[in-house]
């Protein structure tokens, strides 16, 4: 409850009189619940939705940063500095962090910096090395090649934090920056009205061109205009204004335009932060997708993705790629962490940032990969931080080569259950199936899933 | 205009539709009477009139537009919608339907609406992968192509062995979720008898089980393929794929045996067939189902072409056929059942006898307080949104324009040439962000609400709003040259009409043009790219109507 009167609370750009955001609320996705809904959800959704957990819920939203390919572990937050040049290449060295015994790989300082505000997992491990099943199997919690096609965490979140469950901001209520993954950041077999909604555009440009929200070359003036034409031309819409189809298409065609002319586009709008917030998060795609997706949780979007600008698939050219890629992420991430923690929204923003696996960690020095490093999933590095994570904790522990897992194995399901908990989602409770199998939030080790235990040790 | 159609609509006392003579030609409606003149036609008019309700018919200028998109799932082009408007014969209609249905473009969307029923996808949640998935898509299109005879068809499906990158039809037992003996027999009762075994009760869809408990699934040393075959040693009591047996919810039904050993299958209409151990049980299954004495068979396909192309099922939903849903005229059902058998089987001479009734030329304006009445009577033709595939190849073909479609995964990669348009894509995993947005089914389930076309506020933003759609007005070659600076202004207007909507444009609508270029809001060519955008996010073009 107290949850509820809080997104409420921010889901409209400050200083909005009230009734400026009951007429927007109303006009936008007020009546989306229904109007999203498919025939297929709908029809086997008799059963209510699961109730949240009782208690209350410390994250309100979540930040997932996603490294598509892989990241190396043993070049960034799992150094290895003695395991000699066949497994550090030129990355050798290790930084200390703001928490005393805790250090990373040098790409890192800023993120060093907030060392205190995250925790790091160094034994996430699934022993999956496919890109598609891996992502899926880090994503939805099950094992790829069930019967079902489940959906991913940031579609259970639009289920069950979206419309249905009481949220009304203006803005989807699952935002992907900027471009989806696939079928990873789909919804499986919850449908359409769960699918994230992908901003498209680069937010490190001149204008972040919001796909469907913001039209390059098309101004106010225009976009009312053609409004007003559009709505005279409709000749068939005119003659059947009461034909029910017709209406639904009218709604739709309302909400659209609440967000195209309306003030939810502003959340989009980072010309409206501080040019040297915006520095710190660096003038590159990465870091303003990290500033918008702060703004978006800001206005109480429950689940954001970040899709890493480029890939980590580093087969060859490995190191180049590190050294490009690298600082970029240590500025957007070190930059997030803190701006989240100045507004006190890191306390109820859950941040969690990896790949979809590691990357080996004996580098591949024969051609064609001439120094590149392997798909690893057998142990690698996660990193989460607020919405009730502790900080400046080390969980798990990698071996001398970071090969294989030492202390405290971490499966994807002992993650992403901690994320659901924190966040008030009952793990064990059934999704809505079309045909109305028995499907769960994420899979139980009664069906054999691997699990070592939630991560109390942080929450 | 206008004003004569909501008059007519909301008309005097009776349910009908029907112009007064002498007014101006209707926009969306012929002026004649309705009247019934196929065996068809007689038994729908028979209904409405115990109902007193009157239809009326579309105009030449929504049919051209109905049929090209029910029946080949493409837009006329101009040329086409000009043509037919300007044909004074009498029987123009029925001939375009017959032209319509020997073109190339008939096999692509079928082929696309069975593929959506039989699951046709590489990857996720079946796993066909990409070489099945063309063997099996393959398949489906020529014998669509070819109206080979529905029984032949279903008998091909049930009963193949072989290779699931050779032996298209093979891919059927392989594109489910559930491969128990159970799960085969929902998916079979589903796609063929357009009923829900899940409903049923337990030793009945057991007993169905029974004919698909050899079915028998081998890899081969080529990477990704299947061997799909009749395994005589294999009983129930070992299913067939662990994965999918640990996946059931609920726990493998007991091995209907007689006490002399052979396994005894029980049909839908609960008949009890000892299986001989020297045929295969599926053989046994398509010789009941694949008949003419057969209800199940035949009421499941006429039931469905129905709903295809009127947008309601006799019975409905078309897949939901059961005792207690009864169908709402049962004479109708009867009739295409008779003349399915009568005809060998033949799909496309139901699909003919619907198309050529005049039935198939009922208006959609209708009031809209009687249309819950009269929607199962099939009193006037519904309002649908165009199918994802069938939207975005309309958007490019009236741009000139294409779209990029691609699976990343699984592989190996598959890139389609540009000028492939989405109906014709053969596997459900190759996609683009358009075809998800706009409710592209799954092909998870083979249900037929796996597909929404309800339109949802992000669709709308995206037409209205998106670089993707607005590049293609702004920059497609065929936007170009319609709007060529040398053309004369009322040309443009008329070619802009026919291209996107299939019509002429009435005086009124290009006197609004007209005011809205001079209003000032847009200069020059941004005119004419407006009047565009305005036609495709217009009803009239995102709806069959």
């Amino acid at each position: 409850m107290n949850e509820k009167s809080t997104v409420r609370n921010t889901t409209t750009p400050r200083g909005a009189p009230l009734t400026r955001r009951e007429a927007l609320r109303r006009g936008l996705f007020g009546t989306a619940g229904v109007l999203l809904a498919d025939r297929l959800i709908t029809s086997a959704r008799a059963e209510a939705l699961p109730a949240p957990v009782p208690g209350k819920a410390k994250a309100k939203s979540v930040i997932q940063v996603f490294l598509w390919g892989g990241m190396s572990h043993s070049d960034t937050w799992d150094p290895k500095p003695d395991a000699g040049y066949d497994y550090t290449g030129q990355f050798s060295s290790v930084i200390p962090t703001n928490v005393s015994g805790v250090q990373l790989g040098s790409l890192f300082p800023l993120l060093a910096k907030q060392a205190d505000k995250f925790s790091m997992i160094r034994s996430m491990t699934h022993r999956n090395n496919g890109h598609e099943t891996a992502a899926y199997l880090m994503q939805t919690g099950h094992m790829p090649g069930e019967r079902l096609a489940y959906p991913c965490i940031g579609a259970v979140f639009a289920l069950l934090k979206g419309y249905n469950a009481g949220y009304k901001g203006l803005i989807p209520p699952y935002v992907v920056l900027t471009q989806p993954q696939g079928r990873f950041s789909e919804s499986g077999f919850l449908g359409s009205r769960c699918k994230p909604f992908a901003t498209g555009g680069d937010p490190n440009a001149a204008r972040f061109e919001v796909e469907g929200v913001i039209a390059r070359g098309i101004t106010d003036q225009r976009q009312t205009g053609r409004r007003d034409f559009l709505h005279s031309m409709n000749t068939l819409g005119n003659t059947l204004p009461e034909n029910p189809e017709i209406k639904i298409a009218k709604d739709a065609e309302q909400q659209a335009y609440n967000l195209i002319l309306g003030e939810g586009k502003d959340v989009f709008d980072l010309a409206k932060e501080d040019t040297k917030l915006r520095d710190r998060y660096g003038r590159h795609t990465f870091g303003q997708d990290c500033l918008a997706a702060r703004r978006l949780v800001e206005a109480g979007v429950p689940y954001v993705t970040v899709n890493y600008p480029g890939g980590w698939d580093t087969h060859s050219n490995h190191f180049a790629t590190m050294n490009k890629q690298c600082p970029q992420l240590d500025q957007g991430l070190a930059a997030l962490l803190q701006d989240l923690a100045d507004r006190g929204l890191l306390e109820s923003t859950i941040v969690w940032c990896c790949g979809e696996f590691g990357r080996s960690p004996k580098v591949d020095w024969q051609p064609p990969w001439n120094g590149g490093r392997n798909h690893y999933g057998n142990v690698f590095s996660v990193m989460v931080a607020g919405g009730g994570f502790k900080g400046g904790q080390i969980v798990g522990s990698s071996d001398a080569k970071g090969e294989e897992v030492k202390e405290r194995p971490v499966y994807p399901i002992d993650l992403l259950g901690s994320i659901y908990e924190l966040a008030g989602i009952d793990a064990d409770a059934k999704l809505p199936h079309p045909l109305g199998f028995d499907a769960r939030v994420l899979a139980s080790s009664e069906n054999g899933a691997k699990t070592a235990g939630r991560l109390k040790e942080i929450m | 205009m206008q004003r004569f159609l909501l008059a007519t609509v909301l008309g005097l006392g009776s349910l009908g539709a029907c112009a007064a003579p002498g007014s101006a030609a209707p926009l969306f409606e012929e002026t004649k009477t309705a009247m019934p003149e196929t065996p068809l036609d007689s038994i729908v008019f028979r209904t409405l009139a115990k109902k007193d309700i009157r239809p009326a018919y579309c105009s030449d200028a929504v049919f051209v537009r109905r049929a090209y998109l029910d029946v080949i799932g493409t837009l006329p082009t101009a040329d086409e919608a000009r043509a037919f408007i300007r044909d004074p014969s009498l029987n123009k209609r029925p001939a375009l339907v017959n032209r319509l249905l020997e073109r190339e473009e008939f096999a692509d969307y079928w082929a696309m609406k069975w593929s959506d029923l039989l699951r046709v996808k590489a990857e996720f949640p079946v796993n066909l992968w990409p070489n099945a998935a063309q063997a099996y898509h393959h398949w489906i299109r020529s014998s669509i192509r070819d109206n080979k005879p529905y029984d032949v068809f279903v008998r091909e499906l049930l009963t193949s062995n072989g290779s699931n990158f050779r032996v298209g039809p093979v891919n059927f037992y392989r594109a489910m979720q559930n491969r128990t003996p159970e799960g085969i027999a929902t998916t079979v009762a589903l796609t063929f008898m357009g009923t829900r075994a899940e409903n049923w009760p337990t030793n009945q869809l057991a007993g169905m089980a029974v004919f698909f408990s050899q079915v028998s699934y081998k890899p081969t040393r080529e990477w990704k393929e299947e061997i799909v075959f009749w395994n005589p040693d294999k009983s129930l009591a070992a299913p067939s794929n662990s994965v999918a047996a640990n996946a059931t919810n609920s726990p493998p039904s007991p091995v209907l045996r007689s006490p002399a050993g052979p396994l005894v299958g029980l049909l839908p209409d609960k008949t009890k067939i000892k299986l001989p151990p020297d045929r295969d049980p599926r053989e046994l299954f398509a010789d009941w189902l694949v008949s003419a004495k057969n209800p199940w068979f035949t009421i499941n396909i006429v039931n469905r072409i129905w709903s295809w192309l009127i947008g309601r099922g006799i019975i409905h939903e078309p897949d939901d056929i059961r005792l207690d849903n009864p169908p709402s005229n049962p004479a109708l059902l009867a009739y295409l059942q008779k003349e399915f058998i009568k005809s060998g089987f033949d799909m496309k001479h139901i699909f003919r006898l619907i198309l050529t009734s005049r039935t198939y030329q009922f208006s959609s304006v209708f009031p809209a307080e009687k249309m819950a009445q009269a929607e199962p009577l099939f009193a006037f033709y519904p309002l649908r949104r165009l199918d994802a595939e069938v939207l975005i190849d309309a958007i490019n073909k009236v741009t000139g324009t294409t779209d990029l479609y691609t699976s990343a995964i699984p592989e190996p990669f598959t890139f389609i040439p540009a000028n492939k348009p989405a109906i014709a894509l053969p596997d459900g995993s190759i996609t683009s962000p358009f075809l998800e947005l706009f409710g592209r089914p799954a092909r998870a389930t083979g249900m037929e609400s796996e597909r929404v076309n309800r339109p949802i506020p992000s669709q709308r933003m995206h037409l209205l709003n998106s670089s993707h759609i607005q590049r293609k007005l702004e920059e497609g070659p065929a936007m170009k040259a319609l709007l060529d600076p040398k053309r004369k202004q009322a040309e443009i207007i008329e070619d802009l009409y026919l291209t996107i909507l299939s019509r002429f444009p009435t005086p009124d609508e290009v006197a609004k043009v007209d005011a809205y270029i001079k209003s000032g809001v847009v200069k020059g060519r941004e005119a004419g790219i407006d009047l565009a955008w305005a036609l495709i996010n217009s009803d009239e073009f995102l709806y069959r109507h």
